[in-house]
């Protein structure tokens, strides 16, 4: 671990947080896009460390709570067919669909198998030949080109029994799409880290400078973090507005170019829907016409269930930074991390179970 | 309303678990020895003796640092031990799946023998049942164990001030069990800390200040000092930079999103103490032959909320929660 203890120094991370004092600082609201900033603010209790008038919201970053309802009971209704086996990374087994969860079907005889990478699929369709395994690829530009590449390789070892159901989005449309809300106040990005490893940080540039926003490419230790928000601060009290990598040890100007040319070889750009945003043009990923015969929504037919969001559920307004998880009248009543009514209470990077699970408190 | 089935959450040791033992177990078995909810129950008969059962379902059964049979006479004499009780006899029950190797099996037993032999325990009730192929996953085991009570400990004695100490390393057991099952893919030289505690708690049975100790097994050191905050009614803060946690544990949490926190340890033991004899304490167990780490981790707050409080490495405060259903790992 070596390198980390450094990023995690309290003397360094107080020596930023005095600097970030000693700018001044006018009431701001800073939106984390990424649900591991969200985690990670939480983990090491940063909220509590900063000047009381930055205010951190969380945004649509987290790839299970942005995955609509209808996609959900999509998954839950595949769980359900004889013969499947859903492999699936660990997010997704509890989120709640209209009637069921991943869980639940398990709990029922489904079969759900949590990998932690896209190609441990391969094997599982390899020592199960007589079952059908389908893949939830799920997740942002992090995730999509690994999964790419294990789905170019499917083809390659001529796989019949693994077919893949595709709900991958792309942060760009949806930053942008949050820009045009009107009821939303933003004065500086934290952008993701991970992410922008392979989109770069040149994809954050028009939309800085239409809307004049502060953005800053950030890291997820704790020193990274409180960087990241110095320099939006900085930005903010220079009355710039520009783009800023604070993660330049990770990301380049142009990302990954050889990831984005392996992502578009299995994908290719659709529209799609967002829990809370509905459906924003350009935004998501599909399995190219090409690849459709690994489409596990053309290969299974399922009846489809009519979707609802949960009744009182906020979670839409928590991921588009409308309101924080406190002003749902379910949070940490009726949802809680054991008994989650909507997504945002499910997922580690979740807001709504971030800020349950790591309550901020005052000193 | 549709009939809630069990899943995999309700035996994480987090809030599910205890939903089990509130609404199931104390409802229909609730009586003065259970009610305590502690590792092992006091019961009256001439002198009193603590009792404690374990069932053990690991898997695999066989994972660096131990097996199935080390960890079960381990987690009993655990349980006792840190309850104030000299763990004494032991029973053992085993349900085996049909076509198990018997040269396993021996391992097992033999296991057994070597850390009953290291706790003074003795094997003295058993039961075997073979069960069909499929109906088991090769072997479960159950223990129960008798201890005589030295000293009754209860949690109710906590007070502000108490120095809060840890012994052994944290997240030992569950780290080496996700790297053993082989699904991440990694190699590591992380050995489960499964061993028996009581050569190094007996001895503490006899200082004055000591208040309460406990193991933290499933749901982790996390949902130990929650049981504890919770117990006693006062809020405890922890320093995570105090945190006994070794760099492979480090490395596979970080790469996986979990957190060390509430991974389970088999040869761990979370001690309350009156700030006065802390210093004790940790000179006792250093005493001891091949003894664990123990050090300092945190204290008791005057606070009457019954929170546990982390001042995190990079100078922030958070609230530790107990884990509500099973840890997953994230997806990036």
């Amino acid at each position: 671990m070596k390198h980390i203890t450094e990023y995690r120094d309290s003397t360094l991370v107080k020596s930023l947080v005095r600097k970030i004092d000693a700018l001044n600082p006018p009431a701001c609201n800073l939106m984390e896009v990424c649900g591991t900033h969200t985690m990670a603010i939480a983990r090491a209790g940063l909220r509590d460390a900063l000047p009381p008038q930055i205010k951190l919201i969380s945004g649509p970053g987290c790839p299970v709570c942005v995955t609509a309802q209808r996609d959900i009971d999509y998954i839950v209704e595949l769980a359900r067919q004889p013969g499947v086996i859903i492999a699936t990374f660990g997010d997704m087994v509890r989120v709640p669909g209209t009637l069921s969860s991943l869980e639940r079907q398990r709990g029922d005889g489904a079969r759900v198998a949590v990998v932690y990478s896209s190609d441990d699929v391969l094997s599982l369709a390899e020592d199960n030949p007589d079952d059908e395994v389908i893949f939830i690829a799920v997740g942002f530009e992090t995730t999509a080109p690994g999964i790419a590449a294990t789905i170019l390789e499917a083809r390659k070892r001529k796989l019949k029994n693994l077919s893949f159901f595709v709900t991958h989005k792309l942060v760009p449309p949806a930053l942008a799409a949050l820009g045009g809300m009107k009821d939303l106040k933003i004065d500086g990005l934290i952008c993701p880290g991970h992410a922008s490893i392979i989109i770069g940080v040149k994809v954050y540039r028009s939309l800085s400078a239409e809307k004049k926003l502060p953005c800053v490419v950030t890291g997820f230790e704790p020193l990274d973090m409180v960087e990241g928000i110095y320099l939006l601060v900085k930005q903010i009290v220079e009355g710039r507005g520009e783009v800023e990598n604070q993660y330049s040890r990770l990301v380049r100007e142009e990302g990954n170019p050889l990831a984005i040319k392996t992502m578009y070889k299995a994908f290719e750009v659709c529209d799609v829907e967002w829990r809370g945003l509905g459906i924003i043009p350009a935004s998501g990923l599909r399995l190219k016409q090409s690849l459709s015969e690994l489409d596990a929504s053309r290969r299974f037919k399922v009846k489809p269930v009519k979707s609802k969001e949960p009744k009182g559920c906020r979670c839409g307004d928590v991921l588009c930074g409308k309101i924080p998880p406190s002003a749902c009248k379910l949070f940490g009543k009726v949802c809680k991390p054991e008994s989650p009514v909507g997504p945002c209470m499910v997922s580690s990077e979740g807001s709504c179970a971030a800020h349950y699970r790591y309550l901020v408190v005052s000193i | 309303m549709r009939d809630r089935k069990i899943t995999l959450g309700h035996g994480s040791g987090g809030r599910l678990s205890h939903e089990i033992y509130n609404k199931l177990v104390l409802k229909y078995f609730g009586n003065p020895a259970l009610d305590e909810l502690d590792d092992s129950a006091i019961v009256k008969g001439g002198k009193d003796i603590a009792f404690s059962t374990d069932g053990y379902v690991v898997k695999p059964i066989f994972f660096p640092g131990g097996n199935i049979g080390k960890l079960c006479v381990c987690g009993t004499v655990n349980d006792l031990s840190v309850c104030g009780a000299r763990p004494l006899y032991l029973s053992c029950g085993m349900v085996v799946e049909e076509g198990f190797a018997f040269s396993d099996l021996e391992k097992i037993i033999a296991a057994m023998s070597v850390e009953c032999k290291k706790a003074g325990v003795n094997v003295v009730a058993g039961d075997f049942k073979v069960v069909e192929k499929g109906a088991a996953d090769g072997i479960f085991i159950n223990t129960a164990g008798i201890g005589r009570l030295e000293r009754r400990l209860k949690v109710k004695d906590i007070k502000a001030g108490d120095r809060v100490l840890y012994l052994g390393e944290v997240g030992a057991h569950g780290t080496a069990i996700i790297i053993a099952r082989g699904n991440l893919k990694i190699k590591g030289a992380v050995k489960s800390d499964c061993r028996v505690l009581s050569p190094y708690l007996l001895p503490l049975l006899s200082v004055p200040g000591l208040r309460f100790m406990r193991d933290p097994t499933r749901g982790g050191l996390s949902g130990v000092l929650c049981e504890l905050a919770g117990g006693s009614g006062n809020s405890i803060t922890i320093k995570e930079d105090a945190l006994p946690i070794s760099k492979q544990v480090n490395a596979v949490c970080e790469l996986t999103g979990l957190d060390p926190l509430y991974l389970a340890n088999e040869g761990a033991a979370v001690i309350v103490v009156a700030e006065k004899d802390a210093a004790k304490v940790i000179r006792i167990v250093g005493a001891q032959h091949a003894a664990p780490k123990i050090r300092e981790i945190g204290c008791v707050e005057p606070e009457k909320q019954g929170r546990v409080y982390m001042q995190t490495a990079s100078g922030g405060r958070r609230i530790l929660e107990m884990l509500s259903g099973e840890q997953l790992p994230r997806i990036c």
